[in-house]
This record gives C-alpha cells, structure tokens and sequence, in this order.
C-alpha cells in the first residue's frame, strides 16, 4: 500500500500529529482538567499551593507525554534495559542518599521537583520485560534461564522498594512485571504454583511485616477496633463516599473533605473526595472514563505490529487498570490500606510522570503501529 | 515484511492471554462498581448521619428558669444579667500566662486557680470552663479593656436568678445552686438539660417546682472541621423559659410579717378561711437567697448555720411547739360536740387542781372562781380546761384535734421539709412509748402541753376552719389552673359543701356535728380579745372593719418547779432558752370573717404580750388589701 511503503521509513510531524490517538488523548486531557477541578476543591476553593503545583505538573507533562510520543516506539524498544538500569540506579541513589519523609526513605531532591524512582520503575519494568519477551523466542520463554532472568528483574527493583520501605508501590511494580510473564507466555501452571507457594507462605510473611503494616491488616479486617486510630482514615473515607450518594453533595460541598475529617486527601484518597461531592453517577463517569483509556491502549496495543509495543500497551493498561483498582479498594475499605495513587488525579509529581510517559510510549505506539521491530 | 513463524505464535498467546485478562478487568470492575452502589445508594442514610454526627455539633445553652410572681404578679424569683467570664482552652495560647494575668486582674484564690486547672484537665478542650460566674461591672470592663492579651478568655452576658426580695421569701421558694452529680442522676430532666453553670433548686418550691421552672435549653449548632473548631454556626434554637408560677402570696403582708417579728426567732402564717390560700408565711429569721447563687463564701454561711435562732429551719412547717392556750378552742369544741358540756356548764378554779396528789396549776394563782365556757376561754383558765379533758378523755379530743388538721401535714407533698407534728391518744403512747395513758396527761393535754406539738401552719389552719365555721378547708399556696374565687369557696362553705377541685366534686366537708357548737367557739374567741379581762383585750381594735376574734398561748417548754413558780420572774430575768413561747391564733373581721393568722415568737413570754399585739397591726394591713386582692383574682390563669 501507498501508506505503507511511507510508513516503513521515517514518518512526517504532520502524520505523527495525525495518527495521534485522539479518543485517548481526549480522555487524557478531560481526566487532567477534572484533576484541576478536584485538587481546587481540596484546597477548599480557593487556587492554593495543591492545585497550582498539580495545574503546573500537568502543564509540565502533558507536553513531554506528546513529545515521548513523537519518539518512534523503536527508540522506547532500543533504550528499554538502559532506562530499567537507569532507574535501578535512581533506586540505589535513593537507599543512600535519598531524603527521608516520615520514616521512609523514597525521594530525591532535584531542586525544581523531588523525584521518586520507585513511581519510574512502574513503567521501566514494563518496558524492559517487554522488550525481553519481545526479543525471547516463544520455545524458550519457559526455559530456567529465561525464568531466572525475568524473576530477577522483577525481584531486584522490589528488594530496593520495599526496603525503602514502600509497600503498596513494591506491589504494584510485581503486578505489573507479573503482567508481563502472563502474556509473554510462562507456563500457566508456574503461576497457579507460585500462587498456592505465596498463600503458604503468608504466615510467614506476615511475620516479617512491620508493626503499622500489620495494624493495616488488621485495621482493614476490622475498621472499627480502633475508631479514632489506625482505623480513622477507612471510617472517615467510607463515611466520605457513602454520604455523598446517587448525585453528590456538589463541588465544593463535601463535608467530609473542607472540615478535614478525609485524611490524605489530596493524594491516594482523592477519590473519597470526589465521590462525596459527584456521588454514584459521578464515580461511574470516573469509571468509565478510565475503562476508556484502558480500552483505547488495550487497542492501541492490538493493532501493534511489534509485539514489544503490543506487550508494553497491554501490560501498561493492564498496570493503570491495577493502580485504579487497588487504589478503590483501598479507600472503599475492600483492601487494607497500602500507599497507591489514582493515576492523574492524585497529587504527585513522579506518579503523574511516569503516567504520563507511560501514555506517551502508548501513543508512539498508535503513531508507529506498523512499526516492526526486528 | 515477513513475521518469523515464532513472531505469529507469540502474538497469538499474547493476544489470547490479554483477552483473559479483559474479561477479568470487567468483573473486577464491575465489583467496584457494586460497592460504589452499595456504599452510597444502599447504606447512604447511614453515612450521612454519621457524615453529620462528624461535623455538626450542638452546644446547649442554660435554660432560663421561669419566674415565680406573687398572688399581684409582682416578681419575686426572677432572672437578671449577669456578666461571667468564660476561658475556652483550645483558644488559649499559653495557659499559665493566661492564669496568672486573670489572677492579678480579678484577685483570684489560688483554691479557685486549681480548681480552674482541674476543669481544663477534665473538659473538652472546646468546652468553656467558667471562670468567674459573676463579674462586677467595673470588672466587666477590665477584662474588656485587656481582652487584647487574654487570648482565648470571653466575657459573657448570661441569665441568673435573682431574689428581689431578699430574704422575704426565703422559706416559701428556697434558692438555686449548682447541683451536685446525685443531683443531676435523680432527675432525668436535670440530667437531660445539665450544662455546666446551670443552677437548679436547692430547697423549697424552688426544688419542688423544678421540673416546671427549669425551662428548656437553647441550642446552638455549630458546623466543627475535624479538629473540633467552629467552622460556622448552623443554627439558634431558642429555649423556652419554664414555667411561670404564681402563688397565693401577698408581699406586702409578707413583708410586714418580716417586719413585725424583727428578727426574732418565729413565725406568722396568713390564710384565707374561705380558699385555703395562704396569704403569708413567715419565719423569722430569714437569710438571703441571693447569697448562694454564685456559692456562698463560708464565712456567710458560717453565720447563718451557727445563728442560735435557726434561721436555716423554715418554723411555720417544720418548727414543732407545743400549742399551750391556743389548742383550747378545739378542747372546748370537742367537749361541746360530745356533749360533755353545755354553755351551762361551770368548774370552781381555785389556782390548781389536784389529782391522784399531784397538783396541776392554773396560770392564775388566785383563781378564777366559778367559771363557765365563755370566761374560761376568755381569761384561759387552765383548771376549767383540765376539768374538760378529764370529763372528755384524750382519745375523743384527739378525733376532734385530727378533724381540724392537727397531726396531719398541712400542705401535702409541696415542702419536703414539713413537718405533721403530734396529737397524742392513748392508742398512740401504747404503740410508741410502749406505756399506759395516764389521765395526768389528759390533763396538761388540755391546755396544750404535754406530748402534743403542732406546727404554726397547723394552728392557723386549725382557726381558719373554726372561723370559716367549721368547714374543711385546703390550704395552697400555689395558684392552679382553677381558681375557685373567695365568694365562690364561701357560698359552696355555707352551703355545707365544698368543690373539691381536684376531683371535681361536691364534697361534705362539715367538720361539725352541730354548728351552734362553732359559733359558741367563736363567741367565746371574741370575748377573749374584745371583752374586759380578755386575755387579748389590750390588742383589740374597736372598729367593726377590723375586729378581730382571737385566742392566746403561753407555752412552756419546761416543767416550771415550785421555786420559779414562787419566785414569779420578769421575763428577763429568764434565761432566753428557759422563757415560754407565745403564740396567737385569730381570725378577722369578726363580722364576716376573711383571714386566720398563727403567730408564735419563740421565747417571747406570754402569748398576751409578745404575740397578740402583732396580730393588731397585722390585721388591719390584712384587711386593706382584701379588696385589692379580689379584684386580682381573676389574673390570668397558669397550668401548674
């Protein structure tokens, strides 16, 4: 075809501009806009330093998720394991000289923002998993070297997080390797082994859990064993939701959030704020607009021609879909409560760069989708 | 380009795996969305009561107590402005600074300080610890010129009661003071509208009327962020002022009691013979109420409990005296009712009287002579009286004596501090001191010694009822929602019956077999005070408007020995606890009568001297302000 012979080579900015997927862009630009809104009504309507820093983050990212896009999906495939070893680096960094915050050791200071590698290793992992399976013949996926391999680059990153020590993200970062392994092709039957090991193993892991973490499990089991303790955010977040009903209690007039009983609110439980002041039909719009975007990279990925792209699209969507989820669960009481933002809506500067870089490959992705990748 | 073989197959379980995947994002999904919608559809009301429980805050304000007013509508237990001076202490920036500046600023003890420190320990930090509950005015305006630096202090202009009076009522309404937890635990409404500050009744009708004076609370809703600080206030709601109580009482004539006892220890009750209102009721000496309300400081109340005149004991319901002279009407009437004797009938007082060889006295020593019923009231000749009883026996004096009210409480439930007193009969003395009647006792029981004690309220209701002629009567001193009028409560009187307004009835309430019997009482009460040789005589007053009937009492209150009897002291000579008292009972006008009176001045001498005279000034106050209280009695009507 006329439009492929083009696209073998170098494609145009205008074409670039064209093939953008706008359906996701869209989505993108709305979610940011309704983050705007939100982290205002967290500052108690009033424009205050959360919703100028966040309005200024996304000025600052969104840019740099368009011009990640105009990089061909090659580039993002060749620089794959350097960017993992990068960020590993970032991590070790961190573990010696990172700033310490209420007893974790997570960030670095790089004057104009703080940094957190660990929110960076969400996308690297994806990319350099994807990149290795890409490259991987399908005959020796399950082989011991190419399991040691993978395991090992998922295991490394996670030793460095969780001794930070940051739970929820060391989670979120297994996932979304684990995600990766899924599709990549390991045997089904070394996952339901790895499972029936992990909940035999529980016990014993439990052990090793700090004291807050195991006041969080047992908090979760039962928010109401200490009210006004470790038990205060969940109570307060389901008392949140649960009032604000079918339509909300308007923007700017969630109780719950303007008199300060929501804690946290401006970062992982910005939904709790949200869903009192939209309610049930708000939330479900939030919903549904994120199940677009997951959608449209679920899409974007199928259509790829390299199944490095498709690989990153589909675990990229598949690790938006776990950050939202865990994220729900956790401010609606179904999970005990670990440290997890909402993607674009929480305040956070390095959670909404990776995010954002995420979409950014995702789109350079749909630009290149007949890209082949040797 | 060609794809390896490999390529294709890696894609295919790429592809089938994600779809998987999919299908597992849409039930989880899905999940989410059933606890959205069971959070905020299903169990909404749920959160938002405890989404409102979390921000809205009530603050109860004290409940402005009703005020209770005279029979003419005049105030006498108000409310008035009083200035206080609140500390909020989550306000506070440095406690101890604040503290010792207020110390310096309003002289505080250091008691008043730890308690203060005490209070902040134990409230909430939101809550305001009263400093000080009643500012003087130029206090007032210290703290308001140094507010600037006394962070977190707040003067406030608040309602307290308030005696007009002083210590005119002090006996009848009892005062208000900060309750104490047994208090607040046996009253449920006490505990349901208690904040600190609030005062409740302590004694009297203020206590027994709580529940109606108490009012309600106002109620200030603030909307509180999650620190416990008022964000905005949501909402006043006022509080209704209880009840307002009108009484029967006339301050003027209560006044006047006080006045004409001057501070000598007793007691004057007033009653309307017709209605059973009770006019005044006055024990002497009184206290001022107003000096609990802010806690009394205890050289004050040093003063008042250790006074020797008892002014802590309210005498007209709880003061027990032996009645002396003044129970003779009813031994007179009793014996007449039982037909014991006639107007005929007539004893030869020699000075005393000799029984079983014991010798009981007249108060005369040289007798009287021959004395029939009327001189024997008149002159009270104890020998006649002791020839009655013996005739009469104490068993049916004591049915009569009960007839009339003796050993009964006079005003039921309304004073928990009355008292019913005693009328001995043979029944009595067996039960309770386990011994036999001896006729000795029927004797001294005749003129109102011995084991019988009465209260002053007794005594004058006793009158009343002989006065009204001989028709029971209910004494009250709170106005209920059905005033019977005065010529109302006559007329059904002389008709022999009587509205019972409580059961709504037309009862009998005939004290009398015959009531030629009552007016031979009444004839013989006139000549003791208007007839030469009375023993009120001095005391009369002459214009028919006025005149009044009456008998006198000279108690003793011990067992006079044969040396004081021959030494025949002047009262002065006495020492004050050995002296008799003296009571007068007396109704007026003698012509259509209106009022009875009881008077008793403890250690006063005879009833002659010290108490009848009384009578004659009060009387004539009494009478003058008869038409002023009819024309009040149609006064608006309160639901008690």
């Amino acid at each position: 075809m006329f439009q492929h012979d083009r696209l073998s080579n170098e494609i145009t900015l205008f074409q670039k501009i064209k093939n953008l997927d706008y359906i996701l862009l869209i989505s993108v630009i709305l979610l940011s806009v309704l983050s705007v809104f939100v982290m205002y009504s967290t500052d108690g309507g009033e424009i205050l330093f959360h919703t100028k820093n966040h309005f200024v983050k996304l000025a600052v990212f969104f840019p740099l998720m368009i011009f990640v896009a105009f990089f061909n999906i090659k580039f993002w495939h060749n620089f794959s394991y350097i960017i993992y070893f990068i960020v590993i680096l970032l991590l070790i960094y961190v573990s010696f000289f990172g700033i310490k915050s209420s007893g974790s050791q997570r960030w670095m200071d790089l004057y104009l923002f703080v940094l957190q590698p660990s929110e960076l290793m969400k996308i690297a992992i994806i990319m350099c998993l994807a990149k290795y399976f890409h490259r991987i013949k399908i005959e020796n996926v399950n082989s011991f070297t190419s399991i040691t391999i993978v395991l090992s680059i998922i295991i490394i990153p996670i030793i460095f997080v969780i001794s930070q020590p940051d739970l929820g993200t060391s989670v979120l970062i297994a996932l979304s390797g684990l995600i990766i392994l899924w599709l990549g092709g390991v045997k089904i039957k070394y996952f339901i082994y790895s499972f029936i090991t992990f909940l035999i193993s529980l016990p014993f892991i439990i052990s090793f859990l700090k004291p807050y973490q195991k006041l969080r499990i047992l908090t979760f089991l039962d928010p109401d064993r200490d009210p006004l303790g470790a038990g205060y955010q969940i109570i307060q977040s389901k008392i949140a939701v649960g009032s604000g009903g079918l339509n909300g209690k308007g923007f700017l007039k969630g109780t719950q959030s303007y008199l300060d009983f929501l804690p946290e609110k401006h970062t992982d439980f910005i939904f709790t704020l949200f869903s009192e002041e939209f309610g049930f039909i708000g939330s479900v719009g939030l919903l549904i607009l994120y199940a677009v975007i997951i959608f449209r990279i679920v899409r974007i990925g199928a259509i790829s021609r390299s199944n490095f792209a498709r690989l990153f699209c589909f675990g990229y969507a598949f690790a938006i879909f776990i950050y939202i989820v865990v994220n729900l669960s956790m401010v609606l009481g179904l999970l005990p409560i670990v440290g997890s933002p909402l993607p674009i809506m929480s305040y956070g500067g390095s959670s909404m760069l990776a995010t954002m870089i995420g979409f950014g490959i995702v789109l350079s992705a749909k630009i290149n989708h007949k890209q082949i990748i040797a | 380009m060609i794809k390896s073989n490999s390529g294709i197959r890696k894609t295919d379980v790429i592809n089938r795996r994600m779809f998987i995947i999919g299908a597992a994002k849409v039930v989880i999904f899905v999940g989410i969305i059933a606890r959205l919608f069971s959070l905020q559809i299903n169990e909404n009301k749920k959160y938002l009561t405890l989404s409102d429980k979390n921000r809205i805050r009530e603050w109860k304000l004290p409940p402005t107590r009703g005020n209770i007013v005279d029979y003419f509508g005049n105030v006498i237990a108000g409310n008035l402005k009083v200035y206080q001076l609140h500390i909020i202490p989550e306000q506070v920036e440095n406690f101890n600074y604040l503290l010792v500046r207020l110390k310096n600023l309003l002289n505080l003890s250091d008691k008043r300080i730890a308690r203060i420190n005490k209070l902040k320990g134990e409230l909430k930090p939101w809550d305001s610890i009263i400093v000080s509950e009643n500012l003087s005015w130029s206090q007032f305006v210290k703290i308001n010129n140094y507010l600037y630096d006394l962070v977190g202090v707040k003067p406030v202009m608040t309602i307290s009661r308030n005696y007009p009076f002083n210590d005119v009522y002090t006996h009848v309404l009892g005062y208000v003071s900060q309750p104490n937890e047994q208090e607040i635990l046996e009253n449920e409404i006490i505990q349901e509208r208690f904040v600190p500050g609030m005062k409740i009744g302590k004694l009297g009708l203020e206590k027994r009327l709580e529940n109606h004076l108490i009012g309600t609370n106002a109620i200030q809703r603030y909307e509180v962020n999650a620190y416990g600080k008022r964000i905005n206030q949501l909402e006043h709601q006022k509080g209704e002022q209880g009840s307002k109580i009108r009484l029967t009482v006339d301050t003027e004539i209560q006044k006047a009691c006080g006045k004409l006892l001057n501070e000598k220890a007793g007691s004057i009750s007033v009653m309307d013979i017709y209605t059973g209102d009770i006019i005044a009721m006055y024990s002497s000496p009184s206290y001022n109420p107003n000096l609990f309300l802010f806690g009394i400081s205890q050289d004050e109340w040093q003063l008042i409990r250790n006074n020797p005149l008892k002014p802590l004991i309210n005498k007209t319901l709880s003061g027990l005296y032996s009645p002396g002279s003044t129970i003779k009407p009813i031994v007179a009437l009793s014996a007449l009712e039982n037909k014991v004797i006639d107007t005929k009938f007539k004893v030869k007082c020699t000075g005393k009287m000799e029984l079983y060889g014991q010798t009981f006295h007249c108060w005369k020593e040289k007798g009287h002579g021959w004395v029939s019923l009327k001189n024997a009231m008149k002159q009270s000749c104890d020998t006649y009286f002791y020839e009655v009883a013996r005739l009469l026996g104490v068993d049916r004096l004591n049915i009569t004596a009960e007839k009339f009210g003796l050993g009964k409480k006079v005003l039921g439930d309304y004073f928990d501090t009355e008292k019913k007193g005693l009328f001995p009969n043979t029944k009595w003395k067996k039960n309770n001191l386990g011994k036999g009647w001896v006729l000795g006792e029927t004797l001294i029981t005749g003129i109102g010694q011995g084991y019988i004690q009465t209260t002053p309220l007794q005594l004058c209701m006793m009158t009343a009822q002989i006065a009204n002629g001989g028709f029971a009567v209910k004494p009250k001193i709170i106005v209920d929602s059905n005033p019977i009028s005065y010529e109302d409560a006559k007329q059904s009187m002389e008709s022999g019956l009587l509205f019972d307004t409580e059961s709504e009835e037309l009862l009998d309430k005939k004290l009398f077999k015959n009531q030629k019997n009552i007016k031979i009482i009444q004839e013989a009460m006139f000549a003791s005070t208007n007839e030469r040789f009375g023993t009120s005589y001095k005391s009369r007053i002459d214009d028919p408007k006025y005149q009044f009937a009456g008998k006198t009492g000279t108690a003793q209150v011990k067992r006079i020995s044969k040396r004081e009897r021959e030494l025949d002291l002047e009262l002065e000579q006495i020492p004050y606890k050995d002296r008799d008292h003296a009571l007068y009972v007396a109704y007026g006008p003698y012509v259509n009568p209106r009022y009875a009176l009881s008077i008793i001045v403890e250690h006063g001498g005879s009833g002659s001297k010290a108490a009848a005279p009384i009578a004659k000034k009060l009387f004539k106050l009494i009478i003058d302000r008869h038409d002023l209280r009819n024309k009040q009695s149609n006064f608006e009507r309160i639901t008690v």
